[in-house]
């Protein structure tokens, strides 16, 4: 059983006029349309309650104007919230004062943002050292930790340029190094690659697996793009005006759409790609126990499945870690799978 | 009708001298403090340039030309201080320099703490801009009358009549700068959990710093022109000469001193402007 990192619970953000009133109207059911009519005060998070478990990466979507990055604003706090709970690690942190908040994160969270946001006048290894050098860590320190971040992502040879010199994709690298550096259990991504050409994107996608692959940090990220949220997500969590219309596993979101909402995020995103395994089970033959032959585990992926699959004449098994038999795939159960997914989404446009 | 218009139905100049009066009849001591301080400053900065051997002077400006902007810019140096030199007013240019540059280091003392405050405060920023655009747009001699009435003829006054005239670019660029710095880098700066002064330290007037250089150039620029007025009240240095030769009537003298102060405008420009464009900061310029 994982442990919860951040528990939200029933958070608001109100923005301009009289919180409490807004606040009164909201819990006695009133749409934020109405109370933007009557009041004028807009509300960027309605009573939004979810949690990120240790080690997750915990992707928000949703469209521009859904909250999202106010969300994850209020989670460090670089916004107060109107109301609710953020507890991290236990601890209630919307109850934090100014000196804890500054502790809380120079310790325990950083952030990457959008338009990377380095510091124009800091070399690269500056820049990377930031987050170190405000919590107080001496220079030889510093710089140490930071040369060792940016070799893992390949800038080390940049290190005494500065980020002008450097490409955007780069530039992003940089940003994450900084994030990095202070060795976080929580990393913020505010649409950390959306400002970054596609290839450019999904390199930075890979360079964040990887890391997080080698060393498990709970990141809580902020995308727009619903094929970066099924590749990198964990979980995916899906916000529209303010509120969270659905939390699940890719696969789960793939499978069981709540609403139009979310649907309409797969309308140009081909989800066969993202089936696995588990998907992939013929219903109509029961599981065999114990026999011989090739099986996957149920988190394998379509291709690798196909692969497999190619050239036999025996039924694909599906197989958990404990060696238990869930199912069989056979190329007919492979098709009817892959051909009602694309039959939706042509469907949808 | 005539004659109501020009009767003092308002009489805001009387009220200007009442208080004037008043400031000095009660605060005597605090003027001549601040008087004395300031005319210990200028005499310092005035007696170390005049120290310099003219030939000295004129390689060291050659020098930070050359580094700043190149072997071209370097030999305008030597051509306009040697004119200057050779037209003999060589003495009067260091001393307009010793009170140009007295005058900006006390501007900007006052002008950048006032500017980062405007900056953070929307309040303070509200109720300091109509002071600076009153402060800019009032005909800069009107500052010498009560300077002279508080410290007498001299330096003094015309060190401080001058900071008037030069402070608000100071302020309103330092302000401009701190407030264009993007948010997102402010927020990083948060969010890595700088407190309130390591977020002006290390994020915002570093990024501001091209900003802020345009405002000393501005700063400096706006003293030179305020110093030679100011030789009204006896601040001395070119503008005795600029002065002398509208009483004489003398073309000849008012245009040598007068392209003393052009020569001496240019080289401080070319050079305080070019601080303003190092290589780190053009990134900024561009929005990297």
């Amino acid at each position: 059983m994982q442990s919860a990192k951040i528990v939200v619970k029933n958070l608001y953000k109100v923005f301009g006029g009289k919180s409490s009133d807004v606040m009164r109207m909201l819990k006695s059911g009133a749409h934020k349309d109405e109370i933007f009519k009557q009041t004028g005060s807009v509300v960027g998070v309605n009573d939004v309650s979810f949690s990120v478990q240790e080690g997750e990466i915990f992707v928000l979507m949703g469209l521009s104007g859904s909250g999202k990055s106010t969300l994850i604003r209020l989670i460090n706090r670089l916004m107060d919230p109107t109301d609710g709970q953020i507890i991290l690690d236990g601890q209630d942190i919307t109850k934090f004062n100014y000196k804890q908040l500054v502790e809380l994160r120079r310790r325990d969270m950083s952030m990457v943002f959008q338009s990377f946001a380095l510091m124009p006048h800091r070399s690269v290894l500056d820049n990377a050292a930031f987050g170190l050098e405000i919590a107080g860590v001496d220079r030889k320190t510093r710089e140490a930790r930071g040369m060792e971040v940016l070799e893992q992502v390949g800038l080390a040879p940049f290190a005494h340029k500065y980020p002008h010199e450097l490409s955007g994709g780069m530039q992003q690298r940089v940003g994450l190094v900084r994030a990095l550096a202070v060795n976080p259990s929580l990393m913020l991504m505010d649409e950390a690659f959306s400002a970054l050409d596609p290839l450019k994107r999904s390199e930075m996608q890979d360079i964040l697996l990887k890391l997080q692959r080698e060393q498990r940090r709970t990141i809580f990220f902020v995308s727009h793009d619903l094929e970066e949220a099924l590749r990198i997500g964990t979980r995916i969590a899906i916000m529209e005006g303010g509120r969270l219309v659905q939390v699940g596993t890719p696969q789960e979101i793939i499978e069981n759409p709540a609403d139009d909402y979310v649907r309409n995020f797969f309308k140009s995103v081909d989800t066969s790609r993202y089936l696995q395994a588990k998907d992939l089970i013929e219903v109509n033959h029961a599981p065999h126990a114990g026999r011989p032959g090739l099986h996957v585990p149920p988190s394998c992926s379509l291709p690798d499945v196909l692969q497999q699959l190619l050239g036999q004449t025996e039924p694909l098994q599906v197989r958990d870690d404990q060696g238990q038999c869930l199912g069989l795939i056979t190329p007919s159960s492979v098709l009817s799978k892959i051909s009602q997914h694309r039959l939706q989404s042509t469907a949808t446009h | 009708m005539a004659d109501i218009s020009t009767q003092d139905m308002l009489p805001i100049g009387d009220w200007v001298n009442k208080i004037i009066h008043f400031m000095l009849d009660h605060n005597a001591g605090a003027f001549d403090a601040i008087g004395n301080t300031i005319d210990w400053f200028a005499t310092m900065v005035e007696f170390l340039l005049l120290g310099i051997p003219p030939l000295v002077m004129g390689a060291i400006f050659a020098c930070v030309g050359f580094w700043r902007l190149g072997w071209k810019f370097a030999l305008f140096v030597c051509a306009a201080l040697g004119l200057i030199w050779a037209t003999g007013f060589w003495g009067q240019t260091i001393a307009t320099l010793a009170l140009t540059l007295s005058a900006t280091c006390v501007s900007l003392l006052l002008g950048v703490p006032v500017g980062i405050w405007c900056a953070r405060n929307k309040l303070v920023g509200m109720l300091v801009r109509p002071v600076l655009d009153f402060m800019q747009t009032m005909p800069a001699f009107v500052y010498l009358i009560p300077a002279a009435m508080f410290f007498g003829l001299g330096r003094v006054p015309g060190i401080l009549a001058t900071v008037v005239f030069a402070v608000p670019p100071a302020v309103r660029l330092t302000s401009l700068g701190i407030r264009m710095v993007n948010k997102e880098q402010v927020e990083a700066g948060h969010a890595f959990g700088c407190t309130s002064w390591q977020l002006l330290f290390k994020v915002q007037l570093p990024i501001a710093l091209p900003s802020i250089m345009a405002g000393v150039n501005q700063t400096i620029m706006m003293a030179l022109s305020m110093v030679i007025i100011a030789s009204m009240v006896g601040a001395g240095g070119l503008g005795n000469d600029v002065l002398a030769s509208i009483q004489r009537l003398d073309v000849g003298l008012g245009f040598e001193s007068g392209l003393a102060v052009v020569l001496l405008a240019i080289i401080l420009d070319r050079i305080t402007e070019s601080f303003g464009h190092t290589p780190t900061t053009r990134a900024a310029e561009q929005g990297s």
